[in-house]
C-alpha cells in the first residue's frame, strides 16, 4: 500500500462534497420526524430526485433547473407518501418501503435513454478572501454552491424549530398530535408539509449525487444513501448540527475507503465498499445501547396515525 | 364532506376484496403508463397478465411460474410472521444472498464428490447463513434496542459487497479461464437442485414453499407461538400483560424469516441460477415484501400473491421481449401495486361516511 497517494488536502476537501447528499436527505427526513411521520421512502425520493434533476438539467444544460426539477420530483413522490398515511391512514413503515421500490422503479423508467451522458458542469465557487486562506481555504471554501446551501439549510432548520412560532407548532404535533389538534392546528395539513419538505430536501439530494458528485445516472445509484439518511438522523438524535456532524463524519468514512482503495490496501475492495454500511450499524448500536426511546430524543408520536375521531 | 368512521373490527369482505380491487387499479394505470409508452395498453395487459398461462407459449411459461413464485412465496411466509407481530426485517436480500454463499460454499467445498449427502448439507448450510444474518439484526435488537429495520436493510450492501468478493474470488471457478462466477451447479450432480417435474417447473425450492405455507397456516390459526404474533401484532400492550416475551417473538420471527430466505436462495443458486455469480440475486427479496402485503401476511393469499407477482416477472419479460417494454415499467408496476393495495386497505379499517362534520 502506497499511503503518499492519498493528499489529505484533496481528500479533507472531497469529504464535503461527498457529505452533502446525505446531508440533504438527511436534514429534510428529520423535519419530518420532527413532524411525528416516519418516513421510509428516503431512498426512493433521493433516486427519484436524482433522475429527474439529471434529465431536466441535461435537457435545459442548466443544472439549476435540475436542482429545481429535482426538488420538486422528490416532493411530488412525499406527497404520495402524505396522502397515503395522513389521508387514507396507511401504515408508514409499509407506506415508507412502498414508496422506495416504486422510486427506484420509476427512476430507471425514466433514466433510461440518458445512462452514459455527462452532466453539464456545475461551477464551484471561490469565495473572494476566504478561498484564499492557504490551507482551510482549499478545504473550505472552493465548492459549488450546493455545499453552502445544504449547511445553510441546517442553519435555518435549526433556527426555525428553535426559535419560530412554525417550529413550536411542528414540533407540538410531533409530539402530541391529540394535543395540537385540540388547540386548533390542523395537524394533517401540517404534516403534509413537512413531508413534501423532507422530500424536497431529498430529491436535492439525489440531484447532487447524479450532477456533481458521480455525476452520472446510473440506475440504484444512490446504492443505500436514503438509509444511511435515516440512520443519521437516528445517529443525530434529531438534532440539525448532529445532523450536519453525523453526515460529515459518514462522508468522511466513505472518502476514507474510496482512497484507501485507490492507494491499493492489502484488503480487497469489496471489504472496503462494505465499511460504511458497517460503521452505520455501529454507530446505531452505539446510540441505541443503555438508552431508552425517549432519551434518545424521538419524538413521542413518531410513527403513529393520527385520526382525529370527532 | 367525506368522513372516515372507523370500523369497530376490520372488514372481512374488503379484506379479501383489497388486493383485487389494487390489481385493477394497477392494471389501468400500468395501461396509460404503456400508452405514454407508445405501447398498446391492452395487448401489454394481455401479453404480461394472460398470455403466459393461456396463450400460445402457455405450455413454456407455465413452468416458469413457479421457479418464479417458489422464492418469492418461501421468502414472503417468513417475512410475514414477523410483520405481524410488528418487527421489519426488510433485509431478506441479505439473508437470501448470505444462505446462498453459505450453501453453495460448502457443497463447492466437496466438488467433485457424488455424496446424496451433499444437497441435504447445502439445504442445511443455506437456512443456516440467512439464519445468522437475520440474527445479527435480532440481537442488537433484543440486546440493545438498536433498529431492525435499519440493520437489516444495511446488512444487505454488506451481503452484496460478500457477494462481489465471492463470484471473484474466493468462490470462483478455478476452471474457468478467470471469469467470474462459482463452478455451475448444472455439472455437480451432487449439489445441484434438479427439477422433480421439468414441466411444471418444481423443484425441491418450489415444495420447500408449499410446505412453508402449510406450516405457517397451522403456526398461525393453531400454535400458541402463532397466537403470540398476533396479539403483539394487533395489541402490543395487550401482548404484555398476557405475557408474551417480545425478546424471545423478535428472535424466532427474525430467525424463521432469515432462515426461509436462506434457503430460497440456496435452491435458487443450486438450481435456476446455476451458479454463485454477481447478479444471480434477481431482487427477490425486496418483491417478496410486496408478496407479503399483497397476500394480506396470510399463508394462503401470500400463495396466491407469490404466483401473481410470478406472472409480472414471466410476462414482463414476455411484454419486454415482444413489445420492447422497458423492464423498469415491471418494476414500477409492481410497487403501484403495493400502493394502491394499502391505498385501498382504508376501506377495510374504515367506513366512509357522506355528510357535514358534526360538530361534539
Amino acid at each position: 500500500m502506497d499511503l503518499s497517494v492519498i493528499n489529505p488536502l484533496v481528500l479533507l476537501a472531497s469529504i464535503m462534497v461527498a457529505s452533502t447528499p446525505i446531508l440533504l436527505a438527511a436534514i429534510g427526513e428529520m423535519v419530518v420526524e420532527k413532524a411525528g411521520v416516519l418516513n421510509l421512502g428516503v431512498e426512493g425520493m433521493m433516486i427519484t430526485g436524482a433522475v429527474c434533476g439529471f434529465v431536466i438539467a441535461v435537457q435545459t444544460s442548466s443544472p439549476l433547473l435540475g436542482f429545481v426539477a429535482a426538488a420538486f420530483g422528490g416532493a411530488f413522490l412525499a406527497l404520495l407518501f402524505g396522502v397515503l398515511t395522513q389521508y387514507l391512514l396507511s401504515n408508514q413503515v409499509a407506506t415508507g418501503l412502498a414508496l422506495t421500490l416504486f422510486g427506484l422503479g420509476l427512476s430507471s423508467l425514466i433514466g433510461q435513454g440518458y445512462i452514459g451522458i455527462k452532466a453539464p458542469v456545475t461551477n464551484d465557487v471561490f469565495i473572494p478572501i476566504l478561498a484564499d486562506i492557504p490551507i482551510l481555504g482549499r478545504i473550505l471554501f472552493q465548492h459549488d454552491l450546493m455545499v453552502y446551501f445544504s449547511i445553510g439549510l441546517v442553519a435555518a432548520v435549526w433556527a426555525v424549530l428553535k426559535y419560530s412560532r412554525v417550529g413550536l407548532i411542528l414540533r407540538a404535533v410531533g409530539e402530541n398530535h391529540d394535543a395540537a389538534h385540540a388547540l386548533g392546528y390542523k395537524v394533517i395539513r401540517i404534516r403534509i408539509f413537512a413531508i413534501m419538505f423532507g422530500g424536497a430536501c431529498a430529491g436535492l439530494g439525489g440531484a447532487y449525487l447524479s450532477l456533481v458528485r458521480v455525476p452520472q445516472w446510473t440506475e440504484g445509484m444512490t446504492a443505500g444513501a436514503g438509509w444511511i439518511a435515516l440512520a443519521i438522523v437516528v445517529f443525530a438524535s434529531w438534532r440539525p448540527w448532529r445532523v450536519l456532524l453525523g453526515a460529515y463524519l459518514f462522508g468522511g468514512v466513505t472518502v476514507l475507503q474510496l482512497n484507501l482503495q485507490a492507494a491499493g490496501l492489502a484488503l480487497p475492495v469489496e471489504y472496503l465498499s462494505m465499511s460504511p454500511y458497517l460503521i452505520t450499524i455501529l454507530v446505531l448500536v452505539i446510540m441505541s445501547a443503555g438508552r431508552r426511546r425517549g432519551a434518545l430524543g424521538a419524538p413521542a408520536a413518531l410513527g403513529r396515525i393520527f385520526h382525529a375521531s370527532n | 364532506m367525506l368522513k372516515l368512521e372507523k370500523r369497530p373490527a376490520p372488514s372481512r369482505m374488503w379484506m379479501a376484496l383489497a388486493p383485487l380491487l389494487a390489481v385493477a387499479l394497477t392494471m389501468i394505470t400500468a395501461g396509460i403508463l404503456f400508452s405514454f409508452l407508445g405501447t398498446n395498453p391492452f395487448v401489454a395487459i394481455r401479453t404480461i397478465f394472460w398470455d403466459p398461462l393461456f396463450g400460445e407459449f402457455a405450455f413454456y411459461y407455465r413452468g416458469q411460474l413457479l421457479i418464479k413464485a417458489g422464492p418469492l412465496i418461501l421468502i414472503a411466509i417468513g417475512l410475514a410472521l414477523g410483520f405481524r407481530a410488528g418487527i421489519w426485517n426488510i433485509g431478506a436480500e441479505g439473508q437470501y444472498i448470505v444462505g446462498a454463499i453459505c450453501g453453495a460454499a460448502v457443497g463447492l467445498a466437496f466438488y467433485p464428490s457424488e455424496s446424496v449427502l451433499i444437497f441435504p448439507m447445502m439445504v442445511l448450510f443455506g437456512a443456516l447463513g440467512g439464519w445468522i444474518w437475520a440474527m445479527i439484526p435480532a440481537i442488537l435488537k433484543t440486546r440493545f434496542g438498536t433498529n431492525e429495520i435499519l440493520v437489516s436493510l444495511m446488512l444487505v450492501y454488506v451481503a452484496e459487497a460478500m457477494l462481489a468478493s465471492a463470484s471473484s474470488g474466493w468462490l470462483r471457478n478455478p476452471d474457468g479461464q478467470g471469469f467470474p462466477g462459482s463452478r455451475n451447479f448444472r455439472d455437480y450432480a451432487a449439489g445441484y437442485n434438479n427439477f422433480l417435474v421439468e414441466s411444471a417447473g418444481i423443484h425441491w425450492g418450489v415444495v420447500a414453499a408449499f410446505i412453508a405455507v402449510i406450516f405457517a397456516y397451522i403456526l398461525l390459526t393453531r400454535h400458541l407461538l402463532g397466537f403470540q404474533i398476533r396479539l403483539t401484532g394487533e395489541s402490543p400492550r395487550a401482548a404484555k400483560f398476557g405475557g408474551v416475551n417480545p425478546s424471545i417473538l423478535i428472535v424466532v420471527c427474525l430467525g424463521v424469516s432469515g432462515a426461509l430466505a436462506g434457503l430460497a436462495g440456496l435452491f435458487e443458486v443450486s438450481g435456476p441460477a446455476g451458479q454463485i455469480s454477481i447478479d444471480f440475486n434477481s431482487g427477490y427479496g425486496f418483491t417478496a415484501i410486496i408478496v407479503a402485503f399483497l397476500g394480506r401476511l396470510h399463508p394462503i393469499g401470500i400463495l396466491m400473491a407469490g404466483l401473481l407477482m410470478a406472472l409480472t416477472y414471466i410476462g414482463g419479460e414476455a411484454a419486454q421481449g415482444t413489445l420492447g417494454l422497458p423492464a423498469a415499467a415491471i418494476q414500477l408496476l409492481q410497487g403501484m401495486l403495493l400502493f394502491f393495495l394499502l391505498a385501498v386497505d382504508v376501506f377495510t379499517n374504515f367506513r366512509i361516511r357522506l355528510g357535514r362534520m358534526e360538530t361534539a
